[in-house]
This record gives C-alpha cells, sequence and structure tokens, in this order.
C-alpha cells in the first residue's frame, strides 16, 4: 500500500455515498467538505453559519459521527459515506426529526434548523432515549439566534418518542 | 482560536481569510510511510488527526503548510487497551472513544470525565487523543489528565520509538516534545492501583468553550486512608498545561479531611501561572478558581478513591 497523493490546487476526482446514493465530484485539497457538499454536489441545505466550527449550521453526519464540516477536508470523506439533512426523509414522508421541528415550532428564520437536525441525529443514534439535559448538551454545538432552544429541545423529545415507537427509521439512515 | 484571531488582528493582517492556503494532500496507509513523508517535508508538513486545531489554524493561514499528511488512513492507532498494568491508548482515538470506553469509565474515568467537557459533540467525535497531546494548546483539556495520571507518551519516528514522560512532554505553548520527524502514536496510562479516583472540573464562560481554568485530579488512598498518590493537573493558567507540584506534595502521606484538601487547593493558587486576559478575566480570578476547582475536585476524587477501595 502506498499513500494517495493529491497535489496542490489539482482537482481530485471524489466518490462517495451520499445520502444513500453513489456521487462523484471534483475537489482540491484545500476544498472543505461544507463547500464540496453546496458547491459541488448542489445540495444547499446544508449551511454556511460561523466558517470557525462554531456555530454547528454546517454540521452532517460523515461516516456514523456529527461532524463541522466547515472543519473537514472534502478529501477525507472520499469513499466514505454522508448524511445530509437532503437525506433524512424516506420515500417522501418526513423523518421523526424533521417532524418533531415541524410539530413544534422548532424553527423560526430556520438557518440553524438543518445543523441542529444531523446534531440531533447523531444524539439520538448514540442515546435514543435522552433526558432534557442530555438533549441540551447533544446541541451545545449548535447556536440559534432565534428560539431561545425551548421549542428546539421539545421537537427533538418529540422525535425521540417517535423514532423509539418506530423503529423502520433506526436502520439503515445512512 | 480568539487569541489567534487577536493576534491576527493586532499583526494587520486585515480580513480573516476562512479558506485555507493551498497544499498538497498526502493520505498513507501506515505509519512508517507517514514518517518517511514527514521527514521528507520536515517543517513545511503538518500531520493531521481530527484536524480540529488543525484546520482552524489554516483557515486563520497561521499555519500555511506546503504538506498535509493525513493519518485517518492508517491502520491500527485508534484503540484502548489494558495489559500489564498500563492501559494503553492509540493516538488516532477520538475523545468520544474515550468517553465510551469500558476501559476508561472503570479505570482512569478522569479521562471521560475530562473528554467529555472539550469542545462539543461534534467536536468530540472526531478530536483525537493524539492530536490534542501533539497540538500543546495550554487551553487543552486533555493535557491535565494526563499529566494528572502520569502518563507516558509513545513517539515513533525514523530511527524507531522513544518513551516520553507527561512531565516532559509540555514544552512550550504549542510545543511539544516531538522533535521534527516523529510523531505520537501511543499514549500509556498507568492503571490506577485499588483505591482511586479522579476528577476533571472545568470552569467555562460558555457551552463549548476552552476553559476559563480546569483542574484534573488523580489520588489513591491506602487501608488506613492515607494519601499514597496524588496527581493534580492545571488547564489554561500557564504557559502549557502544569502539574500543581506543591499541592500534591501537600497531600501525599498524609490522612486527608477537610485541613488538608484546603492546604492543597492553596497550594494549587500557588502552583498555577495564569495570566490577564481580555476574555476569560484576570489572573487574580483564575488563581482564585484554580483554589476552587482543586477543592471540588479532590472531594470528588476522595469519594471516589474511597468507594473503589
Amino acid at each position: 500500500m502506498t499513500a494517495l497523493i493529491y497535489p496542490a490546487d489539482a482537482k481530485v476526482r471524489l466518490e462517495l455515498t451520499v445520502n444513500g446514493e453513489r456521487r462523484v465530484g471534483e475537489a482540491e485539497p484545500r476544498m472543505l467538505l461544507v463547500h464540496f457538499i453546496r458547491e459541488v454536489l448542489g445540495l444547499t441545505g446544508t449551511h454556511v453559519g460561523c466558517d470557525t466550527s462554531n456555530c454547528g449550521a454546517c454540521t452532517v453526519v460523515l461516516n456514523g459521527r456529527a461532524v463541522k464540516s466547515c472543519t473537514v477536508f472534502a478529501v477525507q470523506a472520499n469513499g466514505g459515506s454522508l448524511l445530509t439533512v437532503e437525506g433524512l426523509a424516506r420515500k417522501g414522508r418526513l423523518h421523526p426529526i424533521q417532524e418533531g421541528f415541524w410539530e413544534k415550532h422548532g424553527l423560526q428564520c430556520g438557518y440553524c434548523t438543518p445543523g441542529m437536525m444531523m446534531a440531533a441525529y447523531d444524539l439520538l443514534q448514540k442515546s435514543p432515549n435522552p433526558t432534557e439535559e442530555e438533549i441540551r448538551r447533544g446541541i451545545s454545538g449548535n447556536l440559534c439566534r432565534c428560539t431561545g432552544y425551548v421549542k428546539i429541545v421539545e421537537a427533538i423529545e418529540y422525535a425521540a418518542q417517535k423514532l423509539r415507537s418506530d423503529p423502520s427509521w433506526r436502520s439503515g439512515g445512512d | 482560536m480568539e487569541t489567534f484571531i487577536l493576534v491576527f488582528k493586532v499583526l494587520g493582517f486585515g480580513d480573516l481569510c476562512l479558506y485555507p492556503a493551498s497544499f498538497e494532500y498526502y493520505a498513507p496507509a501506515s505509519l512508517d510511510e507517514a514518517i518517511d513523508l514527514l521527514n521528507k517535508h520536515r517543517e513545511e508538513a503538518r500531520v493531521l488527526a481530527g484536524g480540529h486545531s488543525l484546520i482552524p489554524m489554516m483557515k486563520l493561514r497561521v499555519l500555511r503548510p506546503a504538506y498535509v499528511i493525513d493519518l485517518n488512513r492508517v491502520k491500527g492507532l485508534k484503540y484502548i487497551e489494558e495489559k500489564g498494568g498500563e492501559i494503553r491508548i492509540g493516538a488516532l482515538t477520538t475523545y468520544y472513544d474515550v468517553i465510551t470506553s469500558d476501559i476508561v469509565k472503570r479505570r482512569v474515568p478522569i479521562l471521560a470525565e475530562c473528554a467529555s467537557v472539550v469542545a462539543d459533540p461534534q467536536v468530540r467525535n472526531w478530536g483525537t487523543i493524539g492530536g490534542s497531546l501533539s497540538h500543546c494548546d495550554p487551553s487543552g483539556d486533555m493535557g491535565s489528565s494526563i499529566l494528572a495520571l502520569r502518563a507516558k507518551m509513545v513517539a515513533k519516528g525514523s530511527s524507531g520509538e522513544r518513551v516520553i514522560e507527561s512531565d516532559d512532554w509540555f514544552v512550550g505553548s504549542f510545543q511539544s516534545a516531538l522533535k521534527t520527524g516523529e510523531i505520537l502514536r501511543e499514549i500509556v496510562i498507568p492503571t490506577p492501583k485499588p483505591g482511586s479516583g479522579g476528577a476533571y472540573l472545568k470552569l467555562e464562560r460558555k457551552a463549548g468553550d476552552y476553559a476559563i481554568a480546569a483542574v484534573g485530579v488523580q489520588v489513591t488512598l491506602d487501608g488506613s486512608g492515607s494519601c499514597t498518590y496524588a496527581g493534580i493537573g492545571l488547564t489554561a493558567v500557564g504557559p502549557t498545561n502544569l502539574r500543581a507540584k506543591k499541592a500534591e506534595q501537600a497531600l501525599v502521606g498524609r490522612k486527608v479531611d477537610d485541613r488538608v484538601i484546603e492546604e492543597a487547593a492553596r497550594a494549587a493558587t500557588e502552583d498555577c501561572r495564569p495570566t490577564d486576559d481580555p476574555l476569560r478575566g484576570s489572573a487574580e480570578y483564575k488563581r482564585a478558581m484554580v483554589g476552587v476547582l482543586t477543592k471540588r475536585a479532590l472531594n470528588k476524587a476522595l469519594a471516589d478513591a474511597k468507594r473503589s477501595r
């Protein structure tokens, strides 16, 4: 086995699974994953907020774990599996996390919502029956400047309950 | 990170550029290959582990490596195992792996407690223990637990491996004992004896922030309740993570009661070397907080030690 070498400034062909589909795109080594997702894959549900790994608006799930996609290079995702907010719903049905945000009014302006939902996804994978405190800790890497978080916490509680009662959502999401 | 932004602005670099300068990317398949590449490119290269310190620094152009060597395709650097009185942790083990490890929870809960207050869940998913220790941020949480546990670092270079004591690891701010061309491979923690307990307490301004001050405490009590081991590490109150040696001396060989705890906490305030900073408070405040945190961490660690005897 030898090292993969991607020269500076040259575009590299990346192949990865995105929301269950095989996708191919080009990126130079310095391209951040969030820009690859938005500009190359055309999936603009993932937002750029602070660009400094503070706000969490760019959160996606890479290889089963939530990450702030402004703090990982696109080339690192090569060959991997990516889940973005666009991949939550299935066959036209909202994912319980999305349904929770809808039912409990877990958003106002909506800018933080995709990242908030992907952080919730990570939390509920690790801890299917979280306490309120665990939910608050689970979204501590995501900033919302509108809601004061109360409705977001309720939305995630709703989603947790729904996911527990309908295990079909738990299998093979990404 | 705010410190960097501040330095950046003071130096007059103008607007922040949140896109790294271009670099050549390597993803070696083995550690030997990574070391060869690092030795070939020396100071021009940087090693990428979790990337949650390196990438922000590259975005701010504090660092502009011409080569980035990504360790994430190297197998066998992610593990936590216990063997022969030692706990061995691979450098690429993430904070999340540390938090959820049964070995850590059972043997060195201080590490799980420490990892669980680093930044936020996303960062803990990706940030690695080896990356954090190699980065040597004086505000890094992991370093203080490593000092409290008197762990050893195993560094690998082109001429083989060497073992570095935690006391010798923290050379300066953002400067570890690694020589150019070396990579931290493993962290080795002596398994604490029965009757041990630990705690890591962190005071932060807001969720996920760097510490205003934080204290890691590891103690062992013998059958009569005398303290036979004390390790205390301090975060964000000096040029590096610091060992609170006077505080440790105040504990070892004594039956630890409230008076001794007070004495150790006071000693810790003398051991620390905080500076004033506009974001996280005055040196005086941080010093006082070191006293408070040391006392609370000691109470918690001692209670655990008594329970595990």
